[in-house]
């Protein structure tokens, strides 16, 4: 139980994906002028990125480590990853329409969103148990969902701003993410 | 265009990291030294330029539909081919670059290369792309590896140059810097060439 709580702040707050591991920076740059639509893109992450991991564990232990082809996990796992985006596409679509009203737009984006490799690579290289792994993947996008929503309720007063012109948009961005930073760096006592 | 621009481009004009925004993980995550950044700067090099080559070799077989997933599998072989590389050769680089060597596979630049460029144009111009972008690409993170280093150890390369002087600002190699140092640059790029304009 306690394993499970700590992984679940470490991979939340401590080792966020943005602000500790610089994973997703492009969605985290380019889906967060509203509220809404990064939450909407957070979501789309966190069930990509639970699936994800599952399957690409599941993948890598029952056959890549058997075959002793380990170093296929790059290729395969990306593959598995295009081909999930486009499943639940689909089946989202058929299954319920105002699911995929709502996370259908960020889903063609999350195929090159290094998050969901990252997590996956990740948990191999951590050699998590399966449960664990799940569990990681899970709140690692709800980190993600954290920051980013965030990130867009301080971009939304932003607008309004007066930035000098050359900050305006993405230097500004940064700029923002960097204190951001320094204020999730607080965390990192929490858990070694 | 002539050829040779087809090679400068990718160094100033469309810089990948600070013009055309691309590829910001990678960039922020390993540019703690300028040995790292090198590091990473010329195996994503490697992998764009032979990711280029053979998309441009390739393009006019591969079906329109599923040309995305052909590209991926292509890159992702380059990727491998580099990572065993850096096993191979470098036990240090290997650890301090960790998941962001398999992780090159979805650098945005790579990927909007071959789509961009690569499938539409011949062997040479495709070749001349690839080294530019990648070299723009190096340069980009050797500026901002210098930087953090200089600035949060006093040294670049290892070597002592401020050290003494100024007290290291441990925060430039930590997160917090990285955000901070490539905002600034981006910003520096929009002001000169705001400049360079008027």
């Amino acid at each position: 139980m306690k394993t499970f709580f700590l992984v679940l702040v470490s991979s939340m707050f401590v080792n966020n994906v943005i602000f500790a591991r610089f994973l997703g920076i492009c969605p985290y740059v380019g889906v967060s002028k509203q509220v809404s639509t990064s939450f909407g893109m957070g979501m789309a992450v966190t069930f990509v990125m639970t699936l994800a991991t599952a399957m690409t564990y599941l993948l890598n232990y029952f056959l890549l480590v058997p075959l002793k082809i380990e170093f296929m996990q790059t290729v395969m796992f990306i593959l598995v990853i295009a081909s999930l985006v486009q499943i639940v596409e689909l089946v989202m679509k058929k299954v319920s329409k105002p699911l995929y009203n709502a996370l259908g737009i960020y889903l063609p984006l999350i195929t090159t969103n290094c998050a969901i490799l990252g997590v996956a690579l990740l948990v191999i290289q951590l050699q998590y148990n399966f449960p664990l792994a799940i569990i990681f993947a899970f709140c690692s996008a709800l980190g993600f969902t954290l920051a980013i929503v965030i990130f867009a309720g301080i971009r939304e007063r932003l607008e309004t701003a007066d930035i000098p012109r050359p900050f305006r948009n993405v230097p500004i961005s940064f700029i923002t993410a960097a204190i951001l930073a320094m204020a999730f760096m607080g965390f990192s006592g929490l858990v070694k | 265009m002539h050829p040779y621009q087809e090679f400068t481009k990718g160094i100033v004009k469309e810089n990948p990291v600070l013009r055309l925004l691309l590829g910001f993980c990678p960039t922020l995550a390993v540019t703690t030294t300028a040995v790292n950044g090198l590091g990473m700067g010329a195996a994503t090099t490697f992998v764009l330029l032979g990711s280029n080559i053979v998309i441009s070799l390739l393009a006019r077989y591969i079906p329109d539909k599923v040309r995305i997933p052909c590209y991926i599998v292509v890159i992702a072989t380059f990727v491998t081919i580099v990572d065993l590389l850096i096993q191979a050769f470098s036990q240090e680089l290997n650890k301090n670059l960790g998941i962001f060597i398999p992780l090159i596979v979805v650098n945005c630049i790579i990927l909007g290369r071959a789509e961009a460029f690569a499938n539409r144009n011949r062997l040479i111009p495709a070749i001349l792309d690839g080294l530019g972008m990648g070299l723009g690409f190096t340069l980009a993170l050797m500026v901002l590896a210098s930087i953090r280093e200089l600035l949060g150890n006093g040294t670049i390369f290892s070597i002592p140059i401020l050290t003494g002087t100024l007290p290291p600002i441990i925060v430039f190699i930590l997160p917090p810097g990285a955000f901070l140092t490539l905002g600034v640059m981006i910003a520096a790029v929009v002001y000169f060439e705001k400049k360079k304009g008027a």
